[in-house]
């Protein structure tokens, strides 16, 4: 009896909180057919949205990636004064506001700021413009790499790289062939949370973006923008769209995500 | 091996994506069949306008290399991010004072106003938006400072609209500004009926058309581009109201002046002046279809009645100091810059 | 970012004092526990410290540059004019009204979780029906939903025009509706692995030994999930303060009404406030690191748990 109360009061519970509103998404962006969808997505502004998303979301999953697996090596594979702090500091991201990010990246690389001034006098803007974007969305998704691939690479040991090492391998060639190999599933799983974050950043891009139509806008930016001008068609279209991603990237996620059984 | 093939697809990939985002992008000036791309920032209800105008003038023949990029929102709030660097060929404000600042900022030329026009390019009126069939019988100034009515107006300091609606408000309490302290205290009654101050004019509309609040102040060209989308609102003209004038320019560190300067001159042709008028905006040239549609209210005054916008700045919204700063004070909402 | 991953991650190398341990030449073992180091025989060390000093100044310069500098650069302004001038711009009517907004629905918020999180936690777990897999996918949404794409349907379904008749917009329970949207699968996810790895003997023991299915719960299971339920608990605070998008569109940003602290600091971007802005951000940041702290502390209590 208790179960069945139990089981409905969480159903019922998410029911309101979650199914609903992916119900509505897809009712919303289709109640005039198909093809205004199509239409609204396929608008330079839309098209030009997408293409500013996924080139920030590419150059920040790639640097964290890099960031990420070489981070996640130094953690679990040395011993260094200051590792837990370093530790410690590679997950403050997650607790910061993205409005904070925002404010932060502006201070330092605006135009005012001595960072910013110096660079902007060699003619490289980085606020109101993409490298900020990119920066902004490095910042969001920074600790997530890392945190995929730590738990795994400590998990695996350290003997097959040893054993390498015995038979000669160098150091690179042992990462590449076999510590890279072994960890690929959390870093995969990794690369595509990171992907996800960045590819739905709202926050710390309206901060820095400079809200600059048909050149600074990313589908997220779009989605709002659309909606205050009056053009909920556009917004739904967009929002379904980033929708669909979203349940993509769970897909992937699960797939990919190591698996508590095996253990 | 699959790694290291696999991360140079990646490499691939992304230069490939880098390739295309640069070519799609902007292209640099310089000889004819190159294309030039301007960048606009302006404030936030003509986005409509413009897009259309800017389509227009892309089937001309100076317009035809032309791109553009766009920023619109409110205007105090973009003037102030091309002050702090926001990349601008051509700018346009809700009100004069958003241009001074970029005058005193050495972004634009002192001499942008000294045409026929005074620089300005549209104009409109302040209006009082209502919800359809008006069911609280809002008309007259006097009506929107009564108690329990709930007014929606943008955040005068950081929206133009919203400082002409404040000019509007004083001038027609102080009967032009001869009953100073009548209309201090007007504004007082009036923004305690606000319940929240939106940062553009447009953020505004969309406050009100969700369902907040009993009447909007707005430009005339916001009240009829709500009905254009079909939100449910009608809108009064008072007759006592403020003459809205809009200026812009062309930034002086443009890369690209001349082109600049040619889609300014566009604005101000007859093809632009009409699209401005479709929209709802008051034209400036003469002769322009449509114009006599517009009622002129009996009471009509301008800015330069109120004392002109360099005091009228100084004395209502000088955040350090002023009456709006003190009535917002009251208000407990801050003002600070 | 799923905070079981943050859990074990941070608890890596916490070995006996980061003590090396030289290996026989036969063959090198790595403890459980984690010991991450082993060093072989000088001949043979193909480790130089060279490259430990480079990865290792990378990774600062790359964290500085992004992450600690900007977010220094935040408190720093904030002092700008003095301790006295951040507490005037931290306690502005607007400023002091947005903060308390967001510390008591985020409060709220954490509350709902910690007992609905848990329930759904242990349903997931412990119960199977039709469709089980997909609502143990779609949990994951709100970490993958852009907050804006958030925001925006829940103003469609709990706004004016609502399907359901209900309008939120405007209100303060909006703003709470949408702060337990994208808090909903943090508690969830901490939980859910302790169920999961849970000894069920000690269950079974008690229950032959004639406990009820509450003494059970209560004198078992639950000392158990307390640390994962807490720390998922303070991270869907955290989260909950920070939050921008989701509820930027139904709150209708009033202020001293649904205005949370987040928007509030945006309003003073956008107004040219920044040390007001940077102020109001620092309180945020304060927060956070006592979340994260607390965070540690939850930690070390769990993994004392044995």
């Amino acid at each position: 009896m208790a179960k069945y109360a139990l089981r409905a009061t969480a159903l019922i519970y998410l029911l309101f909180l979650l199914v609903l509103p992916i119900g509505l998404i897809c009712w919303k962006t289709f109640s005039g057919g198909v093809g205004p969808v199509v239409e609204s997505l396929s608008s330079p502004s839309a098209l030009h949205a997408f293409k500013v998303t996924v080139v920030v979301a590419l150059f920040a999953v790639v640097a964290n990636t890099i960031f990420g697996v070489g981070a996640a090596v130094l953690l679990v594979r040395h011993e260094f004064r200051g590792k837990r702090l370093l530790n410690a500091l590679i997950d403050l991201p997650i607790a910061v506001s993205p409005v904070v990010v925002g404010l932060a990246l502006i201070l330092v690389y605006g135009r005012f700021a001595p960072l910013g001034g110096w660079l902007a006098d060699r003619g490289i803007d980085i606020i109101f413009s993409l490298p900020g974007m990119v920066l902004a969305t490095v910042f969001v998704s920074l600790p997530l790499v890392v945190r995929a691939v730590a738990p795994v690479l400590q998990e695996i040991g350290i003997e097959q790289e040893q054993a390498a090492w015995t038979l000669g391998a160098r150091p690179w060639q042992a990462f590449l062939r076999i510590t890279l190999p072994g960890i690929r599933w959390a870093l995969g799983y990794g690369m595509v949370l990171a992907l996800a974050r960045s590819l739905g950043e709202y926050g710390a891009i309206a901060v820095v973006s400079g809200r600059l139509v048909d050149q600074t806008q990313t589908v997220t930016l779009l989605v709002e923008e659309r909606f205050q001008n009056f053009d909920q068609q556009t917004a739904y279209a967009a929002a379904f769209a980033m929708a669909v991603i979203a349940v993509l990237t769970l897909l992937l996620i699960s797939l990919l995500r190591p698996k508590e059984d095996a253990k | 091996m699959l790694r290291s093939k696999l991360a140079w697809c990646a490499v691939l990939t992304t230069s490939a994506l880098l390739l295309a985002a640069c070519g799609g992008g902007s292209g640099s000036g310089g000889g004819s069949g190159d294309k030039v791309q301007l960048s606009l920032v302006a404030y936030s209800t003509p986005q409509e306008a413009y897009e259309q105008i800017i389509k227009a003038y892309q089937k001309t023949l100076q317009g035809r290399n032309v791109t553009f990029t766009k920023s619109f929102g409110g205007s105090g709030d973009q003037s102030r991010a091309v002050e702090s660097g926001l990349r601008a060929d051509i700018v346009a404000f809700s009100l004069e004072p958003d241009m001074t600042r970029l005058v005193k900022a050495k972004l634009v030329a002192e001499d942008w106003n000294k045409d026929e026009h005074a620089g300005m390019i549209t104009e409109s009126v302040v209006a009082v938006g209502t919800r359809k069939g008006n069911p609280k019988g809002l008309r007259t100034w006097d009506d929107l400072a009564k108690p329990g009515v709930e007014v929606i107006t943008p955040n005068p300091f950081t929206s133009g609209g919203a400082r002409w609606n404040v000019m509007a408000a004083y001038g027609a309490a102080s009967k032009k500004g001869a009953e100073q302290q009548a209309g201090v205290d007007y504004l007082q009654a009036l923004f305690a009926n606000v319940p929240v101050q939106d940062d553009s004019a447009r953020k505004s509309l969309q406050t009100f058309s969700s369902g907040k609040g009993d009447a909007i102040l707005a430009y005339e060209n916001e009240a009829i581009f709500a009905q254009q989308k079909n939100a449910e609102l009608d809108y009064v003209v008072p007759d006592d109201t403020i003459l809205i004038e809009n200026p812009a320019a062309v930034t002086a560190k443009s890369e690209h002046p001349t082109e600049a300067k040619a889609f300014l001159e566009f604005l101000r042709s007859k093809e632009a002046q009409e699209i401005f008028v479709k929209n709802g905006y008051r034209p400036t040239a003469d002769g322009i279809a449509g114009a006599d549609a517009f009622p002129t209210p009996s009471g009509l005054f301008t800015i330069k009645d109120l004392g002109g916008w360099s005091e009228v700045t100084k004395k209502f919204f000088d955040p350090k100091g002023s009456i709006m700063a003190d009535v917002e004070k009251k208000l407990g909402v801050s003002v600070e810059k | 970012m799923k905070s079981s991953d943050t859990l074990p991650g941070r608890a890596a190398p916490e070995g006996p004092a980061g003590a090396r341990s030289l290996e026989a030449a036969a063959g090198p073992l790595v403890e459980a526990s984690g010991e991450p180091e082993t060093v072989r025989a000088a001949p043979t060390r193909r480790r130089p410290t060279l490259g430990l000093g480079l990865g290792l100044g990378t990774a600062t310069i790359y964290l500085s540059l992004i992450v600690l500098i900007p977010l220094a650069a935040v408190v720093w302004r904030s002092t700008e004019d003095g301790l006295g001038g951040f507490w005037g711009y931290v306690t502005t009517p607007e400023s002091l009204s947005a903060l308390k907004l967001t510390i008591g629905a985020s409060v709220v918020v954490a509350l709902v979780n910690l007992v609905m999180g848990t329930l759904i936690a242990w349903v997931l777990v412990r119960d199977s029906f039709p469709g089980k897999s997909v609502v143990e996918m779609l949990i994951d949404l709100p970490f993958a939903l852009p907050t804006i794409v958030a925001g925006l349907v829940l103003l469609a379904l709990y706004g004016p025009g609502s399907p359901l008749g209900i309008d939120l917009a405007y209100a303060r329970s909006g703003v709470v509706v949408a702060l337990l949207f994208v808090t909903l699968p943090f508690v969830i996810r901490t939980v859910q692995p302790v169920l999961l790895e849970m000894d069920h003997e000690m269950e079974e023991a008690a229950a032959s030994l004639g406990a009820g299915n509450a003494t059970i719960f209560r004198r078992i299971i639950l000392p158990n999930l307390l640390p994962a339920m807490f720390a998922g608990t303070a991270l869907a605070f955290a989260r909950s303060m920070s939050e921008f998008g989701a509820t930027v569109l139904i709150s209708g940003n009033l202020p001293f009404k649904t205005q949370v602290a987040a928007v509030n600091i945006f309003g003073q971007i956008e107004s040219d406030n920044v040390v007001g802005a940077a102020a109001v951000s620092t309180v945020l940041l304060l927060v956070a690191l006592i979340v994260l702290v607390s965070l540690d502390g939850l930690q070390r209590w769990g993994s004392r748990r044995g």
